[in-house]
């Protein structure tokens, strides 16, 4: 009853400040750009328009590489949301209000990862839609097939969904840990955007690194996804299957939210 | 409307890494009255109401709300409405909305949420920013959240802070009317004006310790009055006083003579010739008594704590108002003064 109100409570808060939407509208426009671009590049090369010879069927696995644009290049919005649902709380101190309307901590961290589940949902709805829209409509344009009847690019899809609700929890960790919010927003996007990235083409040249770097979280969320834009570009050892994948994800998830919760929830608010 | 609760706090102690922000609070605040809670910045006001509310873990002892911890309330926000600082809101979040959020926390129905919009005045605004408020708004919209519950007790941490003095006048009629509806209202300031005119009760704290427990007037001592005397020819006066002993504290309304009686004044000045411009009886100062409680200067008096009854008893054998002569050689506590204060040695010298 009490974990049914406060997730109700930590859902209006998500919807009753700008940021939600503002955050839907840059993801949509990110990635359904690249996705639609990288479609527009393969259709036109795999139909002929660009080399000028005759046109042929897409890469095996094509379809599946650009509809994970989704997350490959997306995932950063689903983490950050998830970030700022526990930093703003502390940024703002409304953490006195929150505790003082529901004072049982577990509860409202319990509700917050279920708030969090829900906007995982709703931005990755918001990201598929983009994307296959996308991804479909400029590959009809040149002639090739985007599979979307194939019950493999349901599954993918589906994927793609479940990787979005992890990415918000791996967010709402991270911001218990890291409690300022100005420094947990400069970490995700540094590693999000810079560190993992590198390690990652690291890995791909040396030996050894390969395989610890298909445990970095965004190598096991394109393993969850079951395709990538990452690895179709540099080739590796083969992925994590997609159950590994998430599984190494959700512990990104599980194990800042145990430790935030032991040494950062439970602290005193003053 | 729940009723109101007792409100307790057990040997509650807070301790931030060395300092020791509450040491050994103990006190009791009973429904039906304001209880003025009253210290300077830092003495552990706010700390010991977190304490209370479950939001700081006391480092020993412990706070209760109706004899249950605040965690272990079945439903918070109808029990106790809390407002601890006017700045925990988002910015970008609208009045109206602000409440809604803890109102669903709480499961109160939306509807609650105009009225106490409306009871604290933000009716008209209820649609705007929080971003966009002023401190005396946001101290109207902390209060609104407190009284989302309807609740039996409220908490409120320097609420009239930021508020015009109509708001004063506003947030003090509110508050009376609260306690006659017998909740129990808990309110903190550092100042004692703040709170003279509402509190029935009083609790004081100073460097974390609590000094005074007990009504506004029991903190005044009558013994503590003053004789207020003027003449035009100020001069003259000076002089017949200190001949007679008295050492005069120079008042912009006159001389002030500390534990003296006007009778006696008069006795000594009948004769002298020296024309008269007034001559009263100036009653104690609460503010001063506050200052010299919160200074360490005067004895703590908890009423009902044993500890300090002791040295109670030694300062406030209540003199008769018109009789302020205590026996000679009494060891009051403000032998406790450091030499030099002007202000407690003449009330020595004067008897």
């Amino acid at each position: 009853m009490s974990l049914a109100r406060a997730t109700s409570s930590e859902l209006s808060k998500q919807f009753t400040t700008a940021i939600w939407w503002v955050l839907a509208i840059v993801l949509a426009v990110y990635v359904g750009i690249s996705a639609a671009g990288i479609a527009a590049a393969i259709g036109a090369a795999a139909s002929g328009v660009l080399t000028d010879t005759a046109g042929m069927d897409l890469p095996e696995g094509s379809t599946g590489m650009l509809y994970s644009v989704a997350t490959t290049v997306g995932y950063v919005f689903p983490l950050l949301i998830g970030t700022l649902l526990v930093t703003g709380e502390f940024r703002h101190k409304t953490l006195t209000v929150t505790f003082l309307a529901t004072p049982r901590r577990g509860t409202v961290l319990w509700a917050k990862v279920l708030a969090g589940a829900v906007m995982g949902v709703v931005y990755g709805v918001i990201a598929l839609l983009v994307t296959v829209g996308g991804v479909a409509g400029v590959l009809a344009l040149f002639g090739q097939d985007p599979e979307l009847t194939s019950p493999d690019t349901w599954a993918l899809l589906g994927r793609i969904l479940i990787a979005y609700v992890l990415w918000v929890l791996v967010g709402i960790g991270t911001g218990l840990v890291i409690r300022n919010q100005v420094a947990a927003i400069v970490v995700v996007l540094a590693f999000t955007q810079f560190v993992e990235p590198l390690l990652r083409l690291g890995g791909s040249f040396v030996t050894g690194l390969a395989d610890a770097a298909r445990f970095l979280p965004g190598a096991a969320s394109d393993a969850l996804v079951g395709s990538s834009l990452f690895s179709a570009m540099a080739a590796g050892p083969d992925a994590l299957p997609w159950w590994g994948g998430g599984a190494v994800l959700l512990g990104y998830a599980v194990v800042p939210l145990i430790i935030g919760h032991i040494f950062s929830w439970r602290r005193d608010v003053a | 409307m729940p009723d109101g609760q007792v409100l307790e706090f057990e040997d509650a102690s807070k301790t931030f890494g060395r300092v020791a922000a509450v040491s050994g609070l103990t006190a009791t605040i009973e429904p039906g009255v304001v209880t003025g809670f009253l210290g300077p910045n830092g003495a552990g006001k706010t700390t010991s109401l977190r304490m209370l509310l479950g939001l700081i873990r006391p480092t020993s002892g412990r706070a209760r709300i109706g004899g249950k911890a605040y965690a272990d309330l079945k439903d918070p926000l109808r029990t106790v409405g809390a407002a601890l600082e006017a700045t925990s809101f988002h910015p970008g979040r609208s009045a109206a909305n602000h409440l809604t959020v803890f109102a669903k926390a709480a499961g109160i129905r939306r509807a609650r949420v105009d009225e106490v919009l409306g009871l604290v005045g933000l009716a008209d605004v209820a649609g705007r920013k929080v971003g966009g408020f002023s401190l005396g708004m946001r101290q109207r919209l902390a209060l609104a959240t407190a009284l989302l519950g309807d609740p039996g007790v409220l908490v409120l941490d320097e609420p009239t802070n930021g508020l015009d003095p109509e708001g004063i006048t506003w947030m003090r009629t509110l508050l009376r009317m609260f306690a006659r509806e017998g909740r129990t209202v808990l309110v903190s300031s550092h100042l004692l004006g703040e709170v003279q005119q509402t509190a029935d009760r009083l609790l004081i704290m100073s460097r974390g310790r609590l000094v005074y427990a007990g009504t506004l007037e029991e903190l005044a001592d009558p013994g503590e009055s003053a004789a207020l005397v003027d003449s035009p020819d100020r001069a003259a006066l000076t002089e017949v006083l200190r001949g007679a002993g008295w050492e005069p504290e120079v008042l912009r309304s006159g001389l002030a003579l500390r534990g003296v009686d006007p009778v006696e004044v008069g006795a000594v000045l009948a004769g002298t010739g020296v024309p008269l411009s007034l001559l009263t009886r100036r009653g104690p100062e609460l503010e001063e008594v506050f200052l010299d409680l919160v200074n360490g200067v005067r004895a703590p008096r908890v009423t009902g704590a044993p500890v300090a009854a002791a040295e109670e008893a030694a300062s406030d054998e209540p003199p008769q108002d018109d009789a302020p002569d205590t026996p000679a050689g009494e060891p009051g506590p403000t032998t406790e003064a450091p030499a030099g204060e002007p202000g407690p040695t003449t009330e020595g010298d004067g008897r």
